[in-house]
């Protein structure tokens, strides 16, 4: 709908950084995940759709480790 | 900046008992890198502010090691325990990471999220006791110490048979009266106790963390034995003191403000957010968290040189005005998710998913099946955890 918006939000996250809090997928579940082996974060999705740009914002400002980056494209 | 702030004593005493210290909001406002005297003579800076303590905690060159010189030890006991810990919690990067590797994938939000059901079910059952017990029952005794207590010896693999040794060696050790000689007593007789406990799950793993961290870790030679001790030490110390604190305080926190009661009671889906605040505004970590720098560090504009020691106070930060507006209101609408009750950078709690799990049960299940529950002595009459490393209540008798 709205075409004239094409800003998309791309996020990266640091894997050895992560010390697998979990605040990220408490904030932000269908953004990220984490690995059964070691709780390392996992991103679901690098550009996640609007509805979620909010909460994955949060999970990077949250994140205890700054592991997760967010860039507008 | 004011001679009245010239020399202070740390731990300060707080006025009231919900709120921090009250010469922190002066300090935030005029000394954010206040020198305070602590029990040995030493000074180092106690800091406030929210942007402050957050840069601290996430550089890596202020380390967390106490045995490093100019790490602020506050009680003196403490510093014997702080001195012998191995475990993570105590270490920089790179072990720090290795270590904590290792039982990460223990608390990860699937996994506890796996637990959930058995936490309601310890919740359900507590209360059901608790309500059968005399009107005016201790709320600590009977439900908040039990609770963490449970799930995290379950956790483990340790019988809960024995929570009284181990609720002994927890106030000993996070006392601040305790000396150094019961300090060491306690840590000898908990490493024994834990000794024996890993030698049986040697002998007959089962499923449970610490026979996971036995074969995974220890037979492999990843991880030394009395490091194992001390990490299983620290789930255990730091997987009931908290917990069961921060559900006390929660509640008395909650019967204290009816009209947020209120609010939560007809609007479960305001709990989460709810455990948040109280997390914000408990902030039961009230010592620490501790760091020294180990080197001539930049903070903001304020030059830390090598070998000073910095004291975090996470219910400063928590109550610092630039993050969260009227921050002595307690408001279950706010948005408190940037608190920093869990601390923050590498250290911060691995057992944050489990303890918000266990929060929101209690809060969501308690205040629906005991809709009348209420102080049963005057407020003035509790007694705070003023001497203690967790901050809370000693009891909590209530009504229902």
């Amino acid at each position: 709908m709205n075409q004239t918006k094409a800003i998309f939000m791309r996020i990266t996250v640091n894997r050895s950084r992560c010390i697998a809090a979990g605040q990220c997928v408490l904030k932000a579940p269908r953004v990220f995940d984490q690995d059964e082996q070691d709780g390392i974060v996992v991103l679901l999705s690098e550009n996640p759709a609007p509805e979620f740009e909010a909460s994955a914002r949060l999970a990077a400002r949250v994140c205890p480790s700054e592991a997760i980056t967010v860039d507008d494209e | 900046m004011s001679q009245a702030l010239a020399e202070l004593s740390y731990p300060m005493s707080r006025t009231k008992p919900f709120n921090p210290p009250d010469d922190y909001t002066d300090l935030r406002e005029h000394q954010p890198f206040a020198r305070v005297r602590l029990w040995d003579g030493t000074y180092p800076y106690l800091l406030t502010k929210f942007d402050d303590i957050r840069v601290v905690l996430s550089n890596p060159k202020f380390s967390c090691e106490p045995n490093r010189e100019g790490f602020p030890h506050v009680f003196e006991g403490r510093m014997v325990a702080d001195k012998a810990d191995r475990s993570f919690l105590r270490l920089d990067n790179p072990e720090h990471d290795r270590l904590r590797r290792m039982v990460t994938k223990e608390f990860t939000v699937r996994r506890i999220g796996q637990l959930t059901p058995r936490i309601q079910e310890t919740v359900d059952r507590l209360i059901t006791q608790y309500s059968q017990l005399p009107q005016g029952s201790d709320f600590v005794e009977h439900f908040s110490a039990p609770l963490p207590t449970e799930i995290i010896t379950f956790l483990l693999g340790i019988p809960y048979e024995d929570h009284a040794f181990f609720h002994e060696a927890t106030r000993i050790q996070f006392g601040s009266k305790s000396t150094p000689a019961e300090v060491r007593k306690s840590l000898d007789d908990l490493f024994n106790y834990l000794d024996a406990l890993i030698t049986r799950k040697e002998r007959e793993p089962q499923d449970d963390i610490v026979s996971r961290l036995v074969t995974e870790q220890l037979k492999p030679g990843h991880v030394d034995r009395l490091t194992l001790i001390n990490i299983v030490r620290l789930l255990l110390s730091a997987g009931h003191q908290t917990t069961q604190n921060m559900t006390a305080l929660g509640v008395l926190t909650m019967l204290q403000h009816p009209n947020q009661l209120a609010l939560i009671k007809g609007n479960p889906e305001l709990i989460s957010g709810a455990v948040e605040e109280l997390l914000r505004f408990s902030s039961v970590l009230h010592v620490g968290a501790r760091r020294v720098a180990l080197e001539d560090i930049d903070v903001n504009g304020k030059l830390v040189k090598a070998g000073e020691g910095v004291i975090c106070s996470i219910p400063a930060a928590n109550r610092d005005p630039d993050l969260f507006p009227d921050p002595d209101r307690f408001d279950v609408q706010r948005d408190a998710a940037r608190h920093v009750a869990f601390g923050f950078g590498i250290h911060q709690c691995l057992g944050q998913v489990l303890a918000r799990a266990e929060l929101k049960v209690v809060y969501e299940a308690l205040f629906r099946r005991l809709p009348n529950l209420r102080l049963a002595v005057p407020f003035e009459q509790l007694r705070f955890r003023h001497d203690m490393f967790v901050y809370g209540v000693h009891e909590l008798p209530l009504a229902w």
